[in-house]
């Protein structure tokens, strides 16, 4: 009784002032993300544009011309301490080398574990404990993976014949087990978004185990799945401490021809970039994260499309 | 086909099983060389690897993780949930459906690009309101780290307590305006106290991920191991300083080296605590609606 007396207020002005007073404060506060998100943005292609856009409309298409001419040095020219030619196409090359080779072995890896506990793992205590352990692991701060690829990976524990070096594999056996929990995750939630009647029917018209999951139930589930590689694969894209740990140096200038050759990254050459005191380098860092955001939000957005689909289509 | 998805099953709990046998042998091995007690480790003052004998008292880096963890959590904890609370109570349909992605959007951006953000904007705008008012102002200062970190970690608030809070039953909140409550009585008096645990696991969470966080801190916050309350210096996290030895000439299998283990399992150790943490408060004190 005594908290609902606390509850009157009978200064009735003061009740209805609030609330909207409150709604726009909070309102305020959800939008300092996109406001940051923008300004962001705004900066980074005004330090890419060299910080000289001028509001005149003539020089406006030097800038543009310039802007472009910039970015196409950027992703043609390798590394380079010279600001006037330096460039990201090894790291380039390297960080779609590391998306083929997650998206072939950690992707299925993943779905496939998802899979497993989702269909196939009889309910019981261990089923518990792993899905305890996944979640766990998801979150585990991402330059722990680093440290662990360096000592299982990199170096096999001092095994010389077993050591893969810091090569490409490496890197993305790394990444690989980075993304596991994020893909086991949404894969799981993708199937148990799948009505068991699907299941039901199949079984009771006498289908195996298996056909019903892969005739069936995966078909269902395969837009939600693919959202999952999708932003799994995105990490892939823009992750860096691990990288550096598992030894993608920046002051590689030979594009890799295989998985086992030495690489660099995208995120990594950025980090080098930006660490240069010299002002000039100020250019190549922001155009070098504007190729970086412009492959994360073309696979956002691809992520967000299959989403919609997805949903309109049930 | 039943034993290869086993087999994707049992690769997470070996990562697991991964990343504890690598922290624990390769920490062991640190200490049996570099002969420094756990407690010297943990608690000592003095972080200088280069020295004869060298020092490996970590509370430096503890400090500086602190440090971020707490000023990040200054920045993103009120603005998270207020965003929350937002989307959840007030938005109408049409700007919820922009504001979410956006903010997925933010949750996705790389966080090396977020530690740019501090070095091409954010110390500057810094360097540039307080050092007219005489503060010094260092180009690699915590407050800086602390800012970006903290907008990087409110879409994981925001998104977290915003699923709690939706999921606190409509009949409640019709109770309450049926009592005569308004709008903001019930969001603050009645939705957020049904959704709290839930709000306080994403806080403890997004806790977690501001210790685990490094590049942003490394780019913004330098590398000087110092115990400092003045937020405008330099500090380092234990992030950064396994970032700093694998960068550097440590040979392998040095006691600097092997020190990076040391430090990981100490990172590891925290932030595992501090999501257990989240998971039980969650569980615990979830208030259960039919």
């Amino acid at each position: 009784m005594s908290r609902g007396d606390a509850l009157y207020h009978p200064n009735r002005r003061l009740r209805r002032l609030l609330g909207p007073l409150f709604g726009a404060a909070c309102f305020l506060a959800t939008l300092t993300g996109v406001f940051v998100l923008a300004v962001f943005l705004a900066s980074i292609l005004f330090a890419a544009f060299g910080g000289t856009v001028q509001p005149a409309w003539n020089s406006f298409g030097q800038s543009v011309r310039d802007f472009f001419g910039l970015m196409a040095r950027l992703i043609g020219n390798r590394q380079s301490s010279n600001p006037d030619i330096a460039g990201f196409r090894v790291g380039l090359v390297g960080t779609l080398w590391l998306l083929g080779l997650v998206a072939a072995i950690g992707i299925p890896v993943g779905i496939g574990a998802g899979l497993f506990l989702e269909e196939y793992a009889p309910p019981g205590r261990l089923k518990r404990i792993v899905q305890t352990n996944i979640s766990n692991l998801a979150g585990v701060p991402s330059i722990v993976y680093g440290i662990l690829g360096l000592a299982l990976f990199v170096r096999a524990f001092g095994a010389k014949g077993l050591a893969l070096g810091p090569s490409l594999l490496a890197g993305a056996f790394t990444l690989g087990l980075l993304i596991l929990p994020t893909i086991v995750i949404t894969t799981q939630e993708a199937l148990r978004a799948v009505p068991s009647s699907l299941r039901q029917a199949a079984l009771a018209l006498g289908a195996t185990r298996w056909q019903v999951v892969s005739g069936h139930v995966l078909p269902a589930a395969l837009p939600g799945i693919m959202t999952g590689a999708i932003l799994g694969l995105s990490r892939v894209i823009g992750e860096t401490a691990p990288l550096l740990m598992v030894g993608a140096a920046g002051s590689i200038l030979r594009l890799p021809k295989g998985p086992l050759d030495r690489y660099t990254a995208l995120p990594v050459e950025i980090y080098n970039y930006a660490k240069e005191p010299d002002r000039q380098f100020q250019m190549i860092t922001a155009g070098g994260i504007l190729i970086l955001m412009v492959l994360l939000l073309t696979m956002n957005a691809a992520a967000i499309v299959i989403r919609n689909r997805f949903r309109r289509g049930r | 086909m039943t034993g290869l998805l086993w087999l994707c099953g049992l690769v997470t709990v070996l990562t697991t099983i991964g990343v504890i046998a690598v922290l624990a042998v390769e920490s062991f091995e640190f200490f049996a060389q570099s002969k420094v007690g756990v407690g010297d480790f943990l608690f000592g003052l003095e972080l200088k690897p280069e020295a004869s004998p060298p020092k490996f008292g970590i509370l430096p880096l503890i400090w500086g993780t602190f440090v971020i963890a707490l000023g990040s959590s200054c920045v993103a904890l009120p603005i998270g949930l207020m965003s929350a609370i937002y989307l959840s109570e007030y938005a109408p349909r049409r700007v919820r459906g922009f504001l979410k992605p956006t903010l997925e959007l933010l949750a996705g951006v790389p966080t090396i690009v977020y530690g740019y953000f501090a070095l091409l904007l954010v110390t500057p705008v810094l360097k540039a309101i307080l050092e007219p008012l005489g503060f010094r102002v260092h180009q690699f200062n915590a407050l800086s780290a602390c800012i970006v970190v903290g907008i990087m970690i409110v879409p994981l608030v925001s998104s977290l307590s915003e699923d709690v809070l939706s999921a606190v039953p409509q009949g409640l909140r019709e109770a309450a305006y049926g009592l005569g409550a308004t709008k903001f009585e019930v969001s603050t008096r009645v939705v957020l106290p049904a959704g709290l645990s839930g709000v306080f696991a994403s806080f403890i969470l997004a806790i977690s991920r501001a210790v685990g966080e490094t590049m942003a801190v490394v780019l913004a916050a330098g590398m000087l191991p110092q115990i400092s309350i003045n937020p405008l210096s330099s500090i380092e996290t234990m992030t950064t300083y396994i970032i700093q030895v694998i960068g550097g000439e440590a040979s392998y299998g040095s006691p600097k080296y092997l020190s990076l283990f040391a430090v990981g399992l100490t990172l590891f150790g925290i932030t595992l605590a501090l999501n257990i943490l989240s998971n039980l408060v969650l569980k615990r004190y979830r208030e259960v609606y039919q």
